[in-house]
């Protein structure tokens, strides 16, 4: 199966409510007229683009549709897909690596969406396709057991986990990790934090004291800061992005569970919103659910006619 | 997001146009629906119940007697805040206890919702309430999960059975039935894995423990910062299960929850309790009304009421008042204002709930310990100067910046502040006087001599 297929797989369920709605409008023959704004419009909204970004949209295809004096509905798909695919960002990008030296990837994110998840695919990804040695810092000191389950994933991907107690200063646990993966010449080294709300002030300031910890060891760690989304959360999304951009420097996006039926439209608003990459979707529980996010590849496979 | 203003500031700009009209019209309503739509969608209320919703709110404004003395933006305000009130169900609702024990709780849910956090929260509660109840570990897909609930039975002490990952949950539950059978335990808590919606065998397993359990309150759990598609995994799980309640969870974020009304609008069933946060404890009973006003931006006043009411007894709080409007306000109410709030809870917390602030708090830090400063500063002074603050020279801030080990451009800081905050507190209270002459009825409740007192103690970030 080609990536391309996968990812539709992966995509069908989002598909199937973002894309049926949008193409079920679309495929109407009929006049460009405002009603059909209208309807695209609460499309959008539908699959929690949010207000602001799809009025947003909107308003560019309306632009679009002038300048290019397009009087067919079903002309609109192909330029509303391009309005997307411009806000996402249109190539795609691969993670930062450090010149040389291990390369710190710091992963971030409120309660539940799927941060230790995302690890162990991660590991597993970077290991398997990409032949890279990677190592884990378990830094969820916090949440009861999250070393554990850690851990589970480490021995899944066969990685390595530097860890501590529960109850360990999380700074210490990166400090710790970013050493071992230094002295033991790993490639990579992803550190798991504990989940926190975004508006907790001290929970985000022990972010900040990881990020000067871990730059004791190496000046330009975390060479990326991933956030990590839920794919079924709704405008708050954007807010959790801007608040972890300004305390941890987020420098790309994971958007997690896009199995569901959720649209994870959100991240056109946090792109348009907020200018953070998505770099990978997760669509599914298993080791090999990871995806490298593909703007393109995403718009098309979110705006694709027919039944997948 | 930042700037949303209240949805009550909306309104009021949409109808200010229609001062000294009889009656509301349908295209005078038109614009105020927008609003309220757009209002509900930023809030993450679905689409389909905001439509019908609006639907309702127009119906009823439309014809509405424009009072003199009442804007018309506030009062679609109020239809939409009863309206809302009511769709989420009055009163709060409790948890169903068997008469004959045990009663059996089943909690289920996505993914990261807060199944195995709440499963213990709620533990404790029952704990607390005289039952003894035992949790049940039925998640055997996630790594750790096991582990997890031990940890937290552990913290909470609260027995937990769990029979490892190796056996089915419907196998689980029922050694979990027999177990506190034997170990009289009165009520039964059972965490399930999380899963979605979708998955057709993980949902036919959740239908083979409610079939084997048949559990007295069946919760979904649910994120309060979930979209659009709270409604269909809420359909879902209804559809499948028949829920009996929810558990919204994740409170304490700063997400205005529109999922709340989503939820409850697809399954009519209520929302049982909310979480505001990671301790044991942190779990409230819901509050409809102040739900309402989350949504709406209103702020939870209520709460904050109650909080205050807690702390400061009326007659103080009249005094205060009173002050208040004829600026009389000096350091002395300013320390007795900042103790009681202390008591309170963190400030962060109480600041949030006042209406209009919450949008703008989230970039507001405010730092406790700048708190014990400035009460060290006042304590510096002598009474004399804390009654009139005017006398404080230069000579004075020196002596007072020595006294409480603070540099001397804190106490002129203090003392700027000060000036502010009684400049506002001026203002508020030329906005109370006006709001007494309007609130008729059940309009929108004031805050005892609290009103934003405190533009001291923090700053922007």
């Amino acid at each position: 199966m080609g990536f391309f297929d996968r990812l539709k797989e992966g995509l069908a369920k989002t598909k199937a409510a973002l894309v049926d709605k949008v193409t079920s409008i679309m495929t109407v023959f009929r006049k460009i007229d405002e009603e059909l704004f209208e309807e695209l419009e609460e499309a959008l909204i539908q699959g929690d683009v949010g207000v602001e970004t799809s009025m947003k949209l909107v308003e560019s295809l309306r632009k679009e549709v002038r300048a290019r004096g397009l009087k067919n509905g079903e002309e609109l798909l192909p330029v509303m897909k391009e309005l997307v695919a411009d806000m996402l960002g249109s190539e795609v990008e691969p993670l930062m690596m450090a010149p040389s030296g291990p390369t710190v990837i710091l992963v971030v994110g409120v309660n539940g969406v799927g941060k230790t998840t995302t690890i162990g695919k991660l590991a597993h990804h970077l290991k398997e396709d990409r032949g890279l040695s990677v190592m884990l810092a378990a830094a969820d000191t916090f949440r009861a057991a999250a070393i554990d389950q850690l851990m589970v994933w480490g021995e899944r991907a066969g990685v390595p986990v530097v860890a501590q107690g529960e109850g360990a200063d999380p700074a210490a646990v990166a400090f710790d990790g970013v050493k071992a993966a230094r002295e033991q010449g790993y490639d990579v080294l992803l550190i798991d934090t504990a989940g926190r709300l975004h508006n907790k002030v001290n929970l985000m300031e022990e972010l900040r004291k990881i990020k000067r910890v871990i730059q004791k060891e190496v000046p330009e760690a975390p060479h990326e800061t991933l956030l990590v989304l839920d794919a079924t959360t709704g405008q708050n999304a954007v807010q959790q992005t801007k608040l972890f951009k300004e305390v941890a420097g987020v420098t790309a996006i994971a958007l997690t569970k896009l199995d569901g039926t959720a649209k994870g439209g959100v991240v056109v608003a946090v792109c348009d919103q907020e200018s953070v990459p998505v770099k990978y979707i997760g669509v599914g529980e298993r080791i090999d659910d990871l995806q490298p996010f593909d703007p393109t590849a995403f718009v098309d496979a979110l705006f694709a006619t027919g039944k997948v | 997001m930042a700037m949303f203003e209240s949805l009550s500031e909306k309104l009021t700009n949409a109808f200010a146009r229609l001062r000294g009209k009889g009656k509301l019209t349908e295209s005078d309503v038109s614009d105020a629906m927008r609003e309220i739509r757009m209002a509900l969608l930023e809030a993450d209320v679905n689409f389909k119940v905001v439509k019908e919703f609006v639907a309702k709110v127009k119906e009823r404004a439309i014809g509405q007697e424009v009072m003199e003395t009442l804007n018309p933006g506030q009062m679609v305000v109020k239809i939409v805040y009863e309206e809302l009130t009511a769709l989420m169900g009055g009163e709060n609702a409790k948890l169903e206890i068997a008469e004959r024990p045990p009663t059996i709780i089943m909690l289920c849910g996505l993914q990261g919702a807060g199944k195995t956090t709440h499963a213990a929260k709620l533990a404790l509660k029952l704990k607390k309430e005289g039952k003894k109840p035992l949790m049940v570990a039925a998640d055997i897909y996630r790594p750790a999960a096991i582990k997890q609930l031990e940890v937290m039975g552990q913290k909470v002490d609260v027995p937990v059975f769990s029979m490892g990952d190796k056996v089915s949950p419907v196998e689980i539950v029922r050694g979990g039935f027999t177990y506190a059978a034997e170990n009289h335990r009165d009520v039964i808590l059972v965490d399930t894995a999380g899963r979605l919606h979708i998955d057709e065998e993980l949902m036919g397993e959740l239908q083979q423990i409610k079939s084997v359990l048949n559990p007295h309150e069946i919760l979904l759990v649910v994120d309060a910062m979930t979209g659009q598609d709270a409604v269909t995994v809420a359909e879902h799980f209804n559809e499948k299960l028949g829920i009996t309640g929810v558990i919204l969870t994740k409170l304490d974020g700063d997400t205005r929850g529109g999922a709340a009304l989503s939820v409850r609008q697809v399954t009519g069933q209520p929302i049982k309790f909310v979480g505001v946060g990671e301790k044991v404890e942190a779990l409230e009973p819901f509050h409809p009304d102040r739900m309402a006003q989350r949504i709406l931006n209103m702020g939870d006043v209520l709460t904050l009421i109650e909080k205050a009411q807690e702390q400061i007894d009326q007659k103080q709080a009249e005094e205060m008042a009173r002050k208040m409007m004829k600026a009389e306000f000096d350091f002395e109410d300013f320390l007795e204002q900042m103790r009681a709030m202390k008591r309170m809870g963190p400030l962060q917390d109480l600041l949030k709930m006042i209406p209009g602030l919450g949008a703008q708090m989230k970039d507001i830090n405010i730092d406790e310990k700048e708190m014990a400063h400035i009460e060290a500063m006042i304590l510096s002074m002598t009474p004399k100067e804390r009654r009139h603050p005017d006398i404080i020279n230069v000579r004075r801030r020196e002596r007072i910046a020595k006294g409480a080990g603070r540099p001397i451009a804190e106490v002129h800081r203090l003392m700027k502040q000060f000036e502010q905050s009684k400049k506002m507190i001026k203002q508020l209270g030329v906005m109370d006087k006006m709001m007494k002459k309007k609130g008729k009825g059940k309009g929108f409740p004031k805050l005892p001599g609290l009103g934003g007192g405190f533009p001291g103690p923090f700053g922007k970030r």
